[in-house]
Order: C-alpha cells, then sequence, then structure tokens
C-alpha cells in the first residue's frame, strides 16, 4: 500500500512537470515581461527607465531560459524559467504584483474558500442523495417522471441566473442576509448561508439525476431481486442494500472533488464579496495578474492529482476486495 | 435554515457588522479597488489617497471648505515662499515645522523591536501587538522621505519630475543604485546636495530654476515624513515574508492610523491616540454656514473614533448597502442615477423622493478632471496643421455629441468640455466666454452644439463630401483606438460608431488590451483615442501641459498623447507656466485655448462631476477633490443611524415560511405514495 | 453587394453538410438509421428537434454574411430581415412595448415650457396618436399576428402529412403541437415588432429582440464547432492510445492528465489573454472588426475544444481496448490486416456511437459555459452580441430602480429554452445510442 502511493506520487512529478511547461509558455513566451510592466505602473508618468527598474526588481529582465553570460549552473538558475516556474515545485509562488505574498495569500484566504465550499459540497451531496433515493423510489410513476423533468429544467438555467436571482430576492427585496460581505468565525454563517443555498440548489438538477441513474442501475441486481424474494419490503431494500452499495461509486466520484474544494467558488465569491481563492483568481485574471494565476494554476493540478490519488485510495477503503498494486 | 438565522442575528438580520459594534462611534465607508501602495514614495491613485491621506501628513494641505483651493499650513509653520537664487538660475524652500508634534504609537519607536528573533516575527499577526512607542517628528524626516524618493528598489511615479528639479536628486539615484546594497539602506549617512535639514525644525529644498508649482506638491503625501526607525523596523528578515512592509502598514502622525489591514476584506482606520488635534475651520466659502458646514468650528477633530472600510467591488451591492443604511455615504453610480437623482428643470440635481424620504442628501461638484477624445497630430488622415485636417476634425468634434454621452452614460454626472480647464481652476472662463465658438453657439442664454449640417459643410469643404473622399470616391474610415474594460464596453461602442455615421464616415473601433493601448499612445500609432486627466494640483498648467509640444508622448515620455505642437501655444505655455495667478496669466491662457479650440487636437470631452450622497446621520460633508484628508472633519451620529437601520431593514420573513410549508405539502402525495408502495413488497424492477 | 465569408460561417456551413451527408449515408443504411430511429420516437427528442431547428435557422441566417456595395459595414442576411428592428434604436432603456423612454429628460412642451419628463420613443408605439390606444393596438395587431400564424400552420400541417404517412412510427402530433406553440409565439411577436419594441430596448437603445436573436449564432457557433475542434484530436489520441497501447498509450495519457489536471477555467483564461495579445499585435490580419470578432470567437472555440477533448479521449480509449480484444479483430491480426484498415474497417464505426453521443451531450454545457467565460471577461469579443455579454450588462441592471427586468428576462428565455432543448435531445440521443455511456459535463465552474 504504502509503495503504492510512493509510486503514485513519482507518476505525479512529470505530469506537474508537464502542467509547469504549459504554463510557462503560455506566461513567459507570449506576455513578456515588458507588457506586464507596462499594464502594472499605469499611465501617469511612465518613462522607460522605470520600465527597466519594475522588470529588475521582480527578476524579470532575465532571459527566458538560458542565459549565456552567467558562468556554470548559474546558466541555467538565473533565468525566469527557474526562477518562476521551477521554484513552484518548492511551493515557492513569489510575489504578486502588488508585491504580497502569494503563499500568505493563499493561507488566509483558504478559510473563506472553505467556509463557502465544504457547506456546499456536503448539503449538496445531502440533498442530492435524498432527492435521487426518492426519485429511485417512486421510479416509473409521475413522481419520477416530473422530477427529471424537473431536473432537466434546473440543469438548464446558468449558474448566473441563479446567483442574480438569489441575491436579488433574499437580500434586497427580503432584507434575510447581508447582501455581500464576509467575516470570520461564527459570524460567517450569515454570509455564507444564500451563497451555500444558491449553490445547492443550482447543483441539485444535475447531481439528482446523475445518482438516479447509479441507483436504478443498482436496482436491477440480481441481489436486489433476491431481497425482494425473501418479502422485505421496498424501503428496507432500498435503504439497507441499494443505498449502501450504491454509495460506493457515489462516494468514490465525489472523493476528487475535495482537495478542488480548496480552489473555492469563482462566481459565488465574487457576486458576494467573499475573500477566498475564487475571487482572487478572478481578480488576478482581470487585472491580468500573471504571477499569481500561475500560482493558482499550479495549486489547482497539485490538488487534483491529489484527488486522483485519494480516489484510488478510496477504493480499497469501501471495497476491500481491490487491491492496490 | 430559520433557526440558525434567528439564532445569528438581532432584530436585523441583514447587519454585515459585528453585533458589537453597533451604536459605537463609527464611520463605515467602501473601497473598491485594493489599494496597491500605501508607502508615500509609490502611491499615487486615489483609492490609496483614501487611507494615505489620513495618516500622513505632509507640510501643507488644502482648505476644507474654501473655493477655490487655498493651500494652508498642515505640520509646517506657513506656507513656504520661494527665495531665488542666482537671478532665477536655483529657487530656495525652506520649510519651517511646528515642534511638539508626535507620531502614532508604532513598534518602530521602540528600540528593542529592532531586533526580534525570527520566531517571533513568524507569530506575528498583526504589528501593533509588539510594544509600542512614539517620537517627535523633525525635519529630518522629511528630509528622509526626499531621499527615499530616488532609492533602488523603489520606483516613485514623481521621480522623473522631481529629478528635473531637485539638486543632485538624479546623481543621488545612481550613487544609491552604485551601492547595489542588499537590505536597509540608513539613507541619512548619505547627503543629498538640493535637500538639507537647517535645524530640529527646519529644513531647505534647493530646486533648479523657477517651478512655482512646487508648493502643491508639498502637499501631497509624496513630500510627507518617514521615520527611518520605521524603514529599519520594517527591514528585519522575515516581515516581508508576512507581508509586513512599509508599502502595506504606512506610519504617520496624521489623525488616523492604520490597524487592520486586510486588502480583500476590511481595512481599519483608528483614532491616532498622540494627535495633536486641529481645529476645525471657522470659514468657508459663502453658503457653507446655511449648508451647516460651520457648526463645528473651531471644535477639536477628529470626530470619529473609528473607520471601517470594507470591499466592495459590486456596484449593486454597494448600491444597496447603501440604502440599506450600512454604508453612511456612497458616490452614484450611473446605474442608479435616476433612483437616486431628479434633475430639476434648471438641470440642478437634488435627490429624489424616495431618498429624501430617508433624509439622504446630494453634494455636488465638479472634480478636477477632463476627459478627452483626441485626435493624433502625426496620423496623416486626421493628424497635422493642414486646412483640410483641421477642417476634419472641427466637423467630428461638432458631430460628436458629447451632451448625449454625457445623459446616457454618466447620467448628466459631468458637464461637457470646452477646454482642457474645468471649472475652479484658475483660466477657466464662466458663461458665454466659456463656450468652445468652433463646435457650439451662444442661443437663448445657452450654449448649443452647432447643427449637424455645419460640420457635414466643414465636412465637404475638407474634401470628403458625404464621408466619401471627393477624389477618389472611397468612403472615409477612421479608427478608434481604445482599451477594453471588458464586456460592458459594447454600448459605449455602438454610441462612438452612431456619432461618426451622422457624417457617414464610417468608424472602425479597435479595441485592445490598457498594454497594447498605451504601446499605440506611445508610438504614435493612434489615430482617435480616448483619455482621461485628473489633476495632481489645482494650476492651469496641470492641464495645460496635455497639449505642450516638448512634452509629446510620441518623441518622449511625456503626457501630450495627441502629439500637438504648436510653436505659439508652447511659447505661451513657457511664459504661462512660470506666473503667478495674475490678469495676465489669464490673458495667456486665453490665448492658449483659443489656438488649442482652433487646431481641435482634442474633441473636448467633459470634466465629471462627484456625486456624493450621505445619510442624515452624517455631517461636515464637503467634497474636497484636492485635500483627501477629509475624514477627520466627519461627524456621526451613531444612536439614529441604528434606529434608522432597523426600520429600513424589518426581515420579510414570510415567503420563506409559505416556501417550507409548501415543500412540507408536496411531501404528503409523497407519503401516501410511499405507504402505497410499502405494502406491495415484492414488486418486480421497473 | 458582395458576400463576405467570415471563418465561423464557413465552419458552420460546412457541419450542416457534413450533417447532411451523414443523414443520406444512414437513409441506406437499416443498421446506421435505427438508433435514430429509436431517437425519434421519442416525443421529447422531437419537441426538440423542432425547437433546435428553429434556433439553428435563426443562426444560420445570421451566417451568411455580405457587403453592400461602398459599405464596409459587414452584414448577415438576419440583419437585413431584421432591418425594422436593427435601424429602429431609441435614445435609452425603454420598457417591452413601451411607448415613452425610461429615462426622464428635459422636454420642451410645444408652448415653448421645459419640463422633465419621460419622452415618447422616436420608433416604438410612434403610429399612435393617442398613447390611450396602445392597449387595443397591440391587441389587434396581435390577434392579426396570431391568425396568419393559424394560416401557416395549417399550411405547414397539410403539408408535412405526407411525410408523417411515411415515418409512422415518428410522434407527429407533438412536433405539430411544439409548432403550433412557436408560431403562436412568434406570429403576434412578428405582427408587433415593426411598431414596438416588444422586448424593450438596452441602455443605448438597441431593441433587445434583435439582441437575443442574434446571440443564437453565437451559442451554435460555441456549442457546435468547439466539438468540431476537439473531434479530431479526441478521435485521433483516443483511439489510437487504445489501440496501439503501449508507449503511444502511455503518451497520450500522459497527455490527457497533465491537460486535465490544470483548472478548466485557468487554462482557458490562460489561453484566451495570450491570443487577444496575438490578435492585437497583428491588427492587419483583421481589416474589419467583424473579422476581429469572429476571429477571436473561432479562437474561443478552439480553446474550449483543446482544454475539453480528454474526456471524449478517454471514453474512446476505453472503448476501443474493449473491442480490441474481440476475437474477429484478433483474427484480422492474426492474417496480417493492416492497422490502418483495421482501425478504418472495425474499429471507429463501431465507436461512432460514443462520438456523436459526446457532441450532443457537450452542446449544452458549452452554451452555459460562454455565459460565465463572458462574466469573468475571457469570452468572446466585447462587439460580440452573446448571451453571456446580454447578462453581463443585464447584471448591473438589476441594480437600477426601478429594476431594468426585460434585457435579463430575455437572455434567460431565449438561452433556457435552447439549453433545454438540447438536454431533452442529448438525452434522447443517448438513451437510442447506448444508454450506459455517460458523458460529463463540459465545465465546472
Amino acid at each position: 500500500m504504502l509503495a503504492y502511493v510512493v509510486r503514485r506520487v513519482l507518476y505525479a512529478i512529470p505530469i506537474l512537470v508537464g502542467v509547469n511547461l504549459i504554463t510557462f509558455a503560455l506566461f513567459f513566451v507570449v506576455n513578456t515581461p515588458d507588457d506586464m510592466a507596462r499594464m502594472h505602473l499605469g499611465a501617469k508618468r511612465v518613462t522607460p527607465e522605470a520600465i527597466e527598474k519594475w522588470k529588475q526588481e521582480r527578476g524579470y529582465e532575465k532571459p527566458l531560459v538560458y542565459n549565456a553570460i552567467e558562468p556554470g549552473v548559474r546558466k541555467f538558475t538565473e533565468t525566469i524559467f527557474f526562477e518562476k516556474s521551477l521554484k513552484l515545485f518548492a511551493f515557492d509562488f513569489g510575489r504578486a504584483e502588488d508585491q504580497r505574498d502569494i503563499a500568505h495569500e493563499i493561507r488566509t484566504r483558504m478559510g473563506p474558500s472553505l467556509a463557502l465550499a465544504i457547506p456546499v459540497f456536503l448539503v449538496g451531496l445531502a440533498v442530492n442523495i435524498t432527492f435521487a433515493l426518492l426519485m429511485a423510489f417512486f421510479r416509473a410513476t409521475y413522481l419520477d417522471f416530473w422530477g427529471v423533468v424537473l431536473c432537466v429544467a434546473m440543469m438548464s438555467i446558468s449558474t448566473l441566473f441563479y446567483i442574480i436571482g438569489g441575491q436579488y430576492l433574499a437580500s434586497k427585496i427580503l432584507h434575510l442576509v447581508p447582501i455581500s460581505g464576509y467575516a470570520g468565525g461564527v459570524d460567517a454563517a450569515k454570509f455564507v448561508i444564500l451563497p451555500v443555498l444558491i449553490g445547492v440548489v443550482s447543483g441539485i438538477g444535475s447531481g439528482s439525476r446523475w445518482y438516479r441513474t447509479i441507483f436504478l442501475e443498482e436496482m436491477g441486481r440480481d441481489y436486489v431481486r433476491t431481497a425482494r424474494a425473501k418479502g422485505l419490503a421496498e424501503s428496507v431494500v432500498l435503504f439497507r442494500h441499494v443505498l449502501k452499495n450504491a454509495m460506493i461509486p457515489i462516494l468514490t466520484g465525489s472523493v476528487v472533488v475535495i482537495p478542488l474544494l480548496f480552489m473555492g467558488s469563482l462566481l459565488a465569491e465574487s457576486f458576494f464579496g467573499i475573500p477566498g481563492l475564487g475571487s482572487y483568481t478572478i481578480d488576478a485574471i482581470q487585472a491580468q495578474d500573471f504571477a499569481v494565476v500561475r500560482s493558482m494554476v499550479f495549486v489547482g493540478s497539485v490538488l487534483y492529482i491529489v484527488g486522483l490519488l485519494l480516489t484510488d485510495l478510496s477504493y480499497t477503503l469501501v471495497d476491500p476486495r481491490i487491491r492496490l498494486e | 435554515m430559520l433557526m440558525v438565522l434567528v439564532a445569528g442575528c438581532g432584530e436585523v438580520w441583514n447587519d454585515p457588522y459585528p453585533r458589537s459594534e453597533r451604536g459605537a462611534n463609527i464611520l463605515y465607508a467602501a473601497f473598491v479597488q485594493r489599494p496597491k501602495h500605501l508607502d508615500p514614495v509609490q502611491s499615487y491613485t486615489v483609492d490609496e489617497a483614501l487611507f494615505t491621506r489620513q495618516i500622513l501628513e505632509p507640510p501643507l494641505h488644502y482648505h476644507y471648505l474654501k473655493r477655490p483651493y487655498v493651500l494652508i499650513p498642515l505640520t509646517a509653520l506657513e506656507v513656504p515662499k520661494p527665495r531665488e537664487i542666482e537671478s532665477g538660475t536655483f529657487t530656495v524652500y525652506e520649510i519651517r515645522i511646528r515642534p511638539g508634534i508626535r507620531y502614532q504609537p508604532h513598534p518602530a519607536f521602540v528600540e528593542a523591536n529592532h531586533e526580534l528573533d525570527a520566531q517571533r516575527i513568524a507569530r506575528l499577526g498583526n504589528p501593533y501587538e509588539l510594544p509600542l512607542g512614539t517620537r517627535e517628528l523633525v525635519a529630518a524626516d522629511y528630509v528622509y522621505q526626499i531621499k527615499r524618493l530616488a532609492h533602488p528598489r523603489l520606483h516613485s511615479p514623481i521621480f522623473g519630475l522631481m529629478a528635473e528639479y531637485i539638486v543632485g536628486l538624479p546623481q543621488y539615484a545612481e550613487n544609491l543604485k552604485k551601492l547595489n546594497a542588499p537590505g536597509w539602506i540608513d539613507l541619512r549617512g548619505h547627503a543629498l546636495e538640493g535637500v538639507e535639514e537647517v535645524d530640529r525644525y527646519t529644513y531647505r529644498v534647493t530646486l533648479k530654476g523657477r517651478y512655482p508649482q512646487f508648493v502643491y506638491w508639498l502637499a501631497m503625501p509624496f513630500f510627507a515624513p518617514i521615520p527611518w526607525e520605521a524603514e529599519k523596523f520594517f527591514h528585519q528578515p522575515g516581515m516581508e515574508l508576512r507581508n509586513f512592509t512599509l508599502d502595506w502598514w504606512p506610519v504617520g502622525t496624521g489623525p488616523y492610523m492604520l490597524t487592520a489591514n486586510d486588502p480583500n476584506a476590511r481595512m481599519v482606520l483608528e483614532r491616532n491616540p498622540n494627535y495633536r488635534g486641529m481645529a476645525y475651520p471657522s470659514e468657508g466659502e459663502p453658503g457653507d454656514g446655511e449648508a451647516g458646514l460651520l457648526s463645528d468650528a473651531g471644535k477639536i477633530m477628529p470626530f470619529i473614533d473609528r473607520v471601517v472600510f470594507s470591499r466592495e467591488k459590486e456596484s449593486v451591492p454597494y448600491w444597496n448597502k447603501f440604502m440599506q443604511g450600512y454604508y453612511d455615504s456612497a458616490g452614484i453610480s450611473a446605474e442608479n442615477f435616476d433612483q437616486a437623482v431628479r434633475v430639476a428643470v434648471d438641470g440642478a440635481a437634488e435627490p429624489s423622493r424616495e431618498m429624501l424620504e430617508r433624509g439622504i442628501e446630494l453634494t455636488t461638484a465638479v472634480a478636477a478632471t477632463v476627459y478627452y477624445f483626441g485626435f493624433n497630430m502625426k496620423d496623416p488622415v486626421v493628424g497635422g496643421h493642414s486646412e483640410r485636417a483641421r477642417k476634419l476634425r472641427q466637423a467630428i468634434s461638432i458631430a460628436v455629441d458629447m451632451e448625449e454621452y454625457l445623459s446616457i452614460f454618466l447620467n448628466g454626472r459631468g458637464v461637457v468640455a470646452h477646454s482642457p480647464l474645468p471649472p475652479g481652476i484658475f483660466g477657466a472662463r464662466e458663461g458665454r466666454d466659456a463656450m468652445n465658438p468652433v463646435t457650439h453657439v451662444w442661443r437663448e442664454g445657452r450654449e448649443s452644439r452647432r447643427p449637424l449640417a455645419e460640420a457635414k459643410k466643414l465636412l465637404a469643404e475638407a474634401g470628403y463630401p458625404d464621408g466619401r473622399d471627393a477624389k477618389t470616391g472611397a468612403p472615409l474610415v477612421l479608427y478608434f483606438d481604445t482599451a477594453s474594460r471588458g464586456p460592458g464596453d459594447k454600448a459605449r461602442l455602438d454610441w462612438w460608431r452612431k456619432q461618426f455615421e451622422k457624417l457617414s464616415i464610417q468608424l472602425e473601433v479597435r479595441e485592445t488590451d490598457w498594454n497594447r493601448f498605451q504601446e499605440k499612445i506611445r508610438k504614435g500609432t493612434q489615430q482617435v483615442y480616448g483619455l482621461g486627466w485628473h489633476a495632481d494640483y489645482p494650476d492651469p498648467e496641470n492641464f495645460l501641459f496635455l497639449l505642450h509640444g516638448p512634452q509629446a508622448r510620441a518623441d518622449g515620455a511625456g503626457s501630450n498623447s495627441s502629439n500637438y505642437t504648436s510653436p505659439e501655444f508652447d511659447a505661451l505655455f513657457e511664459r504661462m507656466k512660470n506666473m503667478p495667478n495674475s490678469a495676465e496669466r489669464q490673458q495667456l491662457i486665453d490665448r492658449m485655448v483659443d489656438i488649442a479650440r482652433r487646431d481641435a487636437p482634442w474633441i473636448f470631452g467633459f470634466h465629471s462631476k462627484d456625486y456624493t450622497l450621505r445619510h442624515r446621520w452624517l455631517a461636515n460633508v464637503k467634497p474636497n477633490d484636492m485635500a483627501g484628508n477629509t475624514m477627520q472633519y466627519l461627524r456621526v451620529d451613531p444612536a439614529l443611524r441604528a434606529e434608522l437601520r432597523r426600520t429600513w431593514n424589518r426581515p420579510v420573513a414570510w415567503p420563506v415560511v409559505v416556501l417550507l410549508v409548501a415543500l412540507i405539502a408536496s411531501a404528503v402525495p409523497a407519503f401516501v405514495a410511499y405507504r402505497r408502495r410499502e405494502r406491495m413488497a415484492a414488486r418486480p424492477a421497473a | 453587394m458582395t458576400p463576405v465569408v467570415l471563418a465561423t460561417d464557413a465552419l458552420l456551413w460546412l457541419l450542416v453538410a457534413a450533417v447532411v451527408v451523414y443523414a443520406l449515408y444512414c437513409r441506406r443504411r437499416p443498421h446506421l438509421a435505427a438508433p435514430w430511429k429509436r431517437v425519434f420516437q421519442s416525443k421529447a427528442a422531437l419537441v426538440s428537434a423542432v425547437v433546435l431547428g428553429c434556433y439553428l435557422v435563426i443562426g444560420l441566417a445570421d451566417s451568411l454574411h455580405y457587403r453592400s456595395a461602398g459599405s464596409v459595414e459587414v452584414q448577415s442576411l438576419l440583419d437585413r430581415m431584421l432591418s425594422v428592428l436593427r435601424q429602429k434604436g431609441e435614445k435609452t432603456y425603454s420598457a417591452p412595448l413601451g411607448t415613452r423612454l425610461y429615462a426622464k429628460e428635459q422636454i420642451e412642451t410645444p408652448d415653448g415650457k421645459h419640463v422633465r419628463d419621460y419622452p415618447r420613443l422616436r420608433h416604438g408605439g410612434t403610429h399612435l396618436e393617442d398613447e390611450r390606444q396602445r392597449a387595443t393596438d397591440i391587441l389587434v395587431r396581435g390577434a392579426a399576428g396570431l391568425a396568419a400564424a393559424a394560416v401557416l400552420w395549417a399550411l405547414l400541417y397539410f403539408a408535412s402529412r405526407s411525410l408523417a404517412r411515411r415515418y409512422p412510427y415518428v410522434p407527429w402530433r407533438a412536433a405539430w403541437m411544439t409548432a403550433a406553440v412557436i408560431l403562436a409565439l412568434a406570429g403576434p411577436i412578428a405582427s408587433l415588432a415593426p411598431h414596438y419594441h416588444v422586448l424593450g430596448t438596452n441602455q443605448v437603445g438597441q431593441d433587445v429582440l434583435y439582441l437575443a436573436l442574434k446571440s443564437i449564432r453565437t451559442s451554435l457557433a460555441i456549442g457546435t464547432l468547439t466539438t468540431l475542434v476537439l473531434l479530431p484530436l479526441g478521435i485521433a489520441l483516443g483511439v489510437m492510445a487504445g489501440y496501439f497501447k503501449g508507449w503511444i498509450d502511455d503518451a497520450i495519457q500522459y497527455l490527457y492528465t497533465t491537460l486535465n489536471s490544470i483548472p478548466g477555467v485557468l487554462l482557458i483564461a490562460a489561453a484566451v489573454l495570450m491570443m487577444q495579445v496575438v490578435i492585437d499585435r497583428h491588427p492587419e490580419w483583421f481589416p474589419t472588426a467583424a473579422q476581429r470578432a469572429d476571429f477571436r470567437l473561432l479562437v474561443l472555440c478552439a480553446i474550449l475544444g483543446l482544454t475539453s477533448w480528454t474526456g471524449l479521449a478517454r471514453l474512446l480509449r476505453g472503448e476501443t481496448l474493449k473491442l480490441s480484444q474481440l476475437e474477429y479483430i484478433q483474427a484480422a491480426h492474426a492474417f496480417g490486416v493492416s492497422d490502418a484498415r483495421v482501425l478504418g474497417r472495425h474499429i471507429l464505426p463501431n465507436v461512432a456511437h460514443i462520438v456523436i453521443i459526446a457532441m450532443v451531450m457537450d452542446f449544452s454545457g458549452l452554451v452555459l459555459a460562454e455565459a460565465v467565460l463572458s462574466y469573468v471577461g475571457v469570452g468572446v469579443d466585447p462587439a460580440t452580441t452573446s448571451f453571456g455579454t446580454m447578462i453581463n450588462s443585464a447584471r448591473l441592471e438589476m441594480g437600477r430602480e426601478p429594476i431594468v427586468w426585460w434585457s435579463l428576462a430575455a437572455a434567460f428565455a431565449f438561452m433556457f429554452v435552447l439549453v433545454l432543448a438540447a438536454n431533452l435531445l442529448a438525452d434522447a440521443v443517448r438513451d437510442g445510442f447506448d444508454p450506459r455511456v455517460s458523458v460529463g459535463g463540459a465545465l465546472a465552474v
């Protein structure tokens, strides 16, 4: 088991190298440091010297991948590629354009992101499973039919509409929750309750429809028929047998998302003014703060790979027959 | 959900602030952009001034109430008079500061805090957790800051400009660069020729030549004092990693100090206990007394204990929170204009009925800005001094209906510009004299835009009858270069196309990102473009230099983006620049403005208006475009605020209850069906 | 008048041609036609197909561009048909079917006084002498439209009866009902539109109905062209990985795991920002703004395609892996049949259904993604009308008082119907072809 984990971690390295190369090509080859300097120095009273100075301070004055004037190893270390891309592997993200430390920023913004993402994930899972179970229980009745229609209809509405509508109704008209903002600790509840609700509702459509398929597939299996033949009540069959077995694909399917919860939600966070990583990313994209976007790409990739690993491990945990070699 | 809501909040559910703050003497404000720099060497934007100006005190500032703007001493004893030596080759400013001013409490003033161990720094959540100390403000602190303008690792936006004037500054920057020292450079050990400390409370700045505008710079945070201890303190290893830098934690002598700094969510200014206290002004502009702006005259400021700034990126929540009473004042965005403001018959704005019911008051003022749409004078079609190009420019200037632009996109929050000078700046004229005769005519006591027929006639004279080249018959296609600001631009760009269509000119919009746009301007490859200018100081020089030939952008790094050159204009500019305000100066300015109007290098756009709304519990509000250090003048009535917030924000819970009941009700048929199913146990799978 | 062929036009028409060829090809082969027969036995599929057909007609009409003599402006056939809507701009907002502007203005009364009031519109409802006649006028015109729609429907009904006899298994009643509903909506709108702004006007006074109709082409382009870009890559790499195994499989798997592990939105944002720079550096490539906007749309499709081909590749790899174990393919190998022949004759035809399912399933996700990307600021060119840009500007309108709801409502309705129809059709297609395949959503935000 341990050997397997070690090997999987080693496999992750070439993938991260690939991610790194792609981001390097996107951010430095195409958008030159000169462009970035001009972008960030603004319009008032900018001289070419100021641009040089800006680049120098951030280490963007070096060559991209090969530094001919330096001796020995420094030919490769005194380059933008080494300084800006390879150092990511040591989780050394450097500084954003406003000179704040990116790692520090990520640490402080993780909390608000999780305060929103975890409830959405957990409540969403519970609600979706409940709805799916109900539809599976009433399969082939009008309840099931209209349930599915409702799901498809809900899937067809853009998240933007859920957010705009929810915010308008709950905050502006009914005065139920603050319109935007965030506070740490217990106070967070009143700020996240609406975004959580919206997050859950907007996910019901696709979520419950998917779980319903899983339940129905499970209900067609032989052991279910046997259980029914024994004369067990439908609810007992459903809750004791079907639910238990269907949880395996549901849970293992969800595990891959868990690490990505750290990345936060791009839309909800910026609409509701929650200072998490999602709004950080959007701000960075809009301000073209490439140092931040680069770091977020890297963090996202690492989390995704962690998620894949966790998925594999969770298979062995829920089903002892699966062995990892 | 209902339970959480009821448990979590008191009588109002939507209060975004903690309960403990209710009823406290706090001012609530919002900030839209994260401040990038709070170090006075680098800070230059209005968003940053919101914070820096409350903390840092340059020697001079502007009178809060008087208009036109008047410079008065802040920490200085008087406004320094320039003294010319060697018959104007050099000018000397001697600034004497008031003794006995003390800095805010800060850990930098405690010797022991200069050698903290790495672990202590790593555990630090906020610099103010350390033991705090203070010290008297001395002239050397001002000298230290001026030296910092040349610091090799800080880049001050005004370094280039100041290097032209302050004696020895360019050489000083060179020397510091050669030093190549990592970590803290103790600038006290490096003398700067043009800036010297005369005694404990006096320092002297020597400038090359004459530069009367220098006193205005002395009212900006670039010339605020920085104690060397602060630099030493923040340069300890490990501080920067925790974002403890002077750029984020400014140290000053002003009425407030920054005690919480989370630029993503919340910034807090706390009353500086060491502040000497300034008296509220007892005189102002005529009408200020009636407006209640003098009722606090002579009282010691600041009045408010704490200012809480919340980050509000989106305009919709910003506006709604203001209406709910959670911000004490707000600027008006165009979207909310109709709700907020009714414009009376004479064009004066007043709050709408809903706002009057809530007791919200409106203050308007034309800002010291000019937004212009320029022609690149280097362009072969629209540029140059030929009669043909000039007539084309004039024709377009008439056709582009700025009045309509203001009413659609700014909802009237601006006045059409007839010259580069906004009202309130010396040199700007009023009434009929202010009108640009090229684009407007005086009719029935007001100016009105010349009819389109005249523009068409000019266009025909320029050789483009009906928008076609008279010789080749090819349609005239012009290019409008603009920096994109996102999908919201579409409407604006469509409008621009419509304006040129009126003359049958086809307008292609070349929209690019800010970088590319700047690059085009720098290289002088743009054709028609738009830019804005917000004045640094209230002097006509700070507007007219935008058309000064030697400062052409494409030839150097000036701010004259149209690359306009006119020998006559330039000669007048040189004379006008160094002159005190006088009738003679006014004459020079009038002539310059006339030349610019005739040559029409710009479609004079508009001067924007600041509309500020405030709730009735906030007193002493008067927009001041120059001063910035305005927080200390304000006063709030927390009890009234708490009461009004309660009445405006009664939660409406019944729809939630209805929704819950409906959900439960819908479960009933499901339950019935469930019972039925339960009874028929062994049933084949569907 | 010279025709102008924009890149996306060419690709859209190419796609239509390909679909027609495929349909003709299927007709002669019962085993290929059978799944489609199953699809169109479903009422939901047929209803959706009719709805999507209407969208498609509008989108295609908007994909025939031309330039009238002596003008640089590129217009489409749809622009020409809707010139009534396009040219009748107001100054700023006006409510649906309104006769007055939504913002007060200084107006001069006939007796020379200035009052601040809501001015009459320049075009909407100007034919009315007295605004009190508005309700009756709308009713009369609406009824006339409805009557015309009824006639049209009857014609349609009789024309399609012979088809119904030839394909009796198709639930034609559902199709006719759908057509009736669409015509009942379109008729009155068509008869009202020349005289009123049926869905109001936006900030610069453009007709919202016109904007909504123009958005359709953008959505269709994103939904279909993206798949077109990802198809060759996804098919080639997926099938190769599953068929050749070994190091080729490893390399391809590495490639798609790497791409997959970069958060989708970020990769798209980075790539779009990058392309923006390239476009801006070469203004000479694009003589007109229309061409530049179109290129940007195409690039957006390409980027979306390049970042989302991985899902299809993985499915195809699995299926190919399964197929290559089958005896007849093993036998083909034993007889020394070349790889190319095995791939072309046996593998590809047998994975085709997965490709079709993936195509229809991705469509709705991509349409939704466009709105979100435009909100983030990495979507279509700001000059392009799309649901995303409509929502984005409408977002601020929700804060106005009184609220300006019609832009948002129009974008919502048009987009909801499109995505709903696409989802329902996708479900039916999947059920008809292979109910076991499940394709994940295109982009999770």
